[in-house]
């Protein structure tokens, strides 16, 4: 998967002006995440947002220089939560236990200048989202 | 007589907040209203000049705050056309009101007695009947929704029989707009003697809600979507019926007298309203419906018609949207979704337009999935609402396609 790191991500959203271009940015991002492989769209693998639903498919791989990282594979039926999962899988996935746990999301999310509510939210699923990867994270440290 | 819709917006002071350099255009209003400033003064003033508890206080300012909250009970009692105040029971909503209702009728029913919601209810009123029936070993049956977004009226006479002891609907559907036939309804509920209540959370801001008229038994209702406070709201029921229902919560204000074993409850609407009251949001709830009736009511139905009519012609010409309930009588709400795009994206995306509007299930879960919708957008208007902010929506919708496009 070729997502852009989060510095790359934080540089390209500051550089733009347009609320548009931003938004779209989002809604692109959201594209170019891997299809979700629809037999995982399971009530287990669900975390209801008040406003769309978000699934989360969980794996770990070795890495030749890291070791073992875990791996992340989401959807959401919102392309721009979609969009916003792809920032968050820009800072977790690949990663190690460690590295996923020492990430601070609230400092990452402020640096982006996103409205509220494209920040992890209840309504939006992204805080549930965020917080499953880190127990999962804490599990395997 | 026509409405001076621009008089009434600078009564409002929120509507003059912009969200990212947009004027707000707030259509959101099934979810709740916006506040008058007269409103927003009979909260200020009650807690600067009254504030005490009711009913109890040998002074000036428990005299006063007593005055006060009994005369917006009747107020209420008019607005409604109940015909006792007595009948008129505050709570914090109409989902606590519903509650009141469900907690006696779970007490009331038997084993094999019959309960009738709807498949279009919110869930206030509907997951109550659920609990008042596991309660009780009592069968909840629900009237159908057609593709029309009505409800299925012939499906609804073969569910009625001896055995029905309860029937529960909303008066407009919050999700869809659908105004259903209450008095109808009734009528067939009464057929079988059944206690009938009406879930107003939606009907009673849109005008013309007259119980007596109605029939029913029960007629519950919100003081936040009608111009008032939120945590107030209003139970009406008939007083042969509230005087024998079980109480809800006990304590303070609702007994009459009470020894350490036993004790004995006062009369209405006192053995609803255990506690103290929420005093300064009911007189200000009493201060909305004061405003609110003062206007002239037949022109706050024909404009709040004229712009779901408009609305409803500019999205029936809107390249790949789809309304979601299209009955013949609707009132307040349009509902719909777009062929690309989730709602919870036309929502992001009207948002940062300056435009309010809900999206998601709207509590009608059921009713989602009836119409194979994950959920709608959902404008909703008022009477401060404007045809050019209604153009200015479906301008910001277009935009809203060609990003999701």
């Amino acid at each position: 998967m070729s997502l852009p790191s989060t510095e790359e991500i934080v540089d390209d959203l500051l550089f733009f002006d347009d609320w548009e271009d931003k938004y779209k940015y989002i809604i692109d991002l959201g594209k170019s995440l891997p299809v979700f492989d629809d037999a995982w769209r399971t009530p287990e693998r669900l975390v209801k947002g008040c406003q769309s639903n978000v699934w989360i498919q969980p794996g770990s791989e070795q890495d030749d220089a890291k070791g073992e990282v875990l791996t992340f594979a989401v959807d959401s039926d919102a392309i721009i939560v979609r969009g916003l999962l792809g920032l968050v899988l820009a800072a977790l996935n690949h990663k190690t236990p460690e590295e996923i746990l020492a990430f601070d999301m609230t400092q990452y999310f402020e640096s982006l200048d996103l409205e509220r509510h494209l920040s992890p939210t209840r309504g939006n699923g992204l805080r549930s989202i965020v917080g499953r990867i880190q127990n999962i994270a804490q599990s395997a440290a | 007589m026509s409405l001076d819709v621009a008089a009434i917006r600078e009564q409002f002071p929120i509507l003059k907040r912009e969200i990212d350099g947009n004027p707000l255009v707030y259509l959101d209003n099934a979810a709740t209203t916006q506040k008058p400033q007269c409103v927003i003064d009979a909260l200020v003033n009650y807690y600067t000049t009254c504030n005490s508890n009711v009913h109890r206080g040998a002074h000036r300012l428990a005299d006063e705050a007593t005055r006060h909250f009994e005369a917006a009970r009747d107020i209420v009692k008019d607005f409604i056309n109940a015909p006792k105040r007595e009948e008129v029971i505050w709570t914090s909503g109409t989902t606590e009101g519903i509650n009141i209702v469900a907690n006696g009728l779970g007490q009331l029913l038997s084993p094999g007695d019959e309960v009738i919601a709807t498949g279009m209810d919110h869930h206030a009123n509907l997951v109550t009947w659920q609990q008042a029936c596991k309660a009780s070993g009592a069968i909840l049956k629900t009237v159908p929704v057609l593709d029309s977004g009505e409800l299925d009226q012939a499906a609804y006479e073969a569910l009625l029989n001896e055995r029905t002891k309860f029937v529960a609907f909303p008066h407009v559907s919050n999700a869809l707009g659908s105004v259903n036939p209450i008095k109808e309804m009734t009528a067939k509920a009464k057929q079988f003697n059944a206690w009938v209540l009406v879930d107003g959370a939606q009907g009673a801001a849109h005008g013309h809600v007259d119980v007596q008229a109605i029939g029913c038994d029960f007629y519950a209702f919100s003081g936040h979507k009608i111009y008032g406070p939120m945590g107030v709201g209003v139970l009406w029921g008939k007083e042969s019926v509230l005087a024998d229902w079980p109480v809800w919560r006990t304590g303070g204000e609702m007994i009459s007298t009470v020894t350490l074993q036993d004790a004995s409850w006062n009369v209405l609407p006192y053995r609803f309203e255990a506690g103290t009251p929420n005093v300064g949001d009911a007189i200000a709830m009493g201060e909305a419906i004061r405003w609110f009736s003062a206007l002239d009511q037949d022109a706050v139905v024909a404009h709040e018609k004229a712009l779901l009519d408009h609305a409803t012609e500019l999205a029936e010409n809107f390249e790949g949207l789809t309304i979601i309930g299209q009955a013949k009588e609707k009132k307040g709400v349009l509902s719909f979704v777009l062929d690309h795009g989730h709602p919870a994206d036309i929502g992001f995306l009207l948002d940062r337009q300056g435009f309010a509007v809900r999206t998601g299930d709207h509590c009608a879960q059921p009713l989602m999935a009836r119409f194979n919708v994950p959920g709608t957008a959902r404008i909703s208007f008022s009477v401060y609402n404007t045809l050019e902010e209604v153009d200015a929506l479906f301008v910001a919708l277009k935009k809203v396609r060609t990003m999701l496009a």
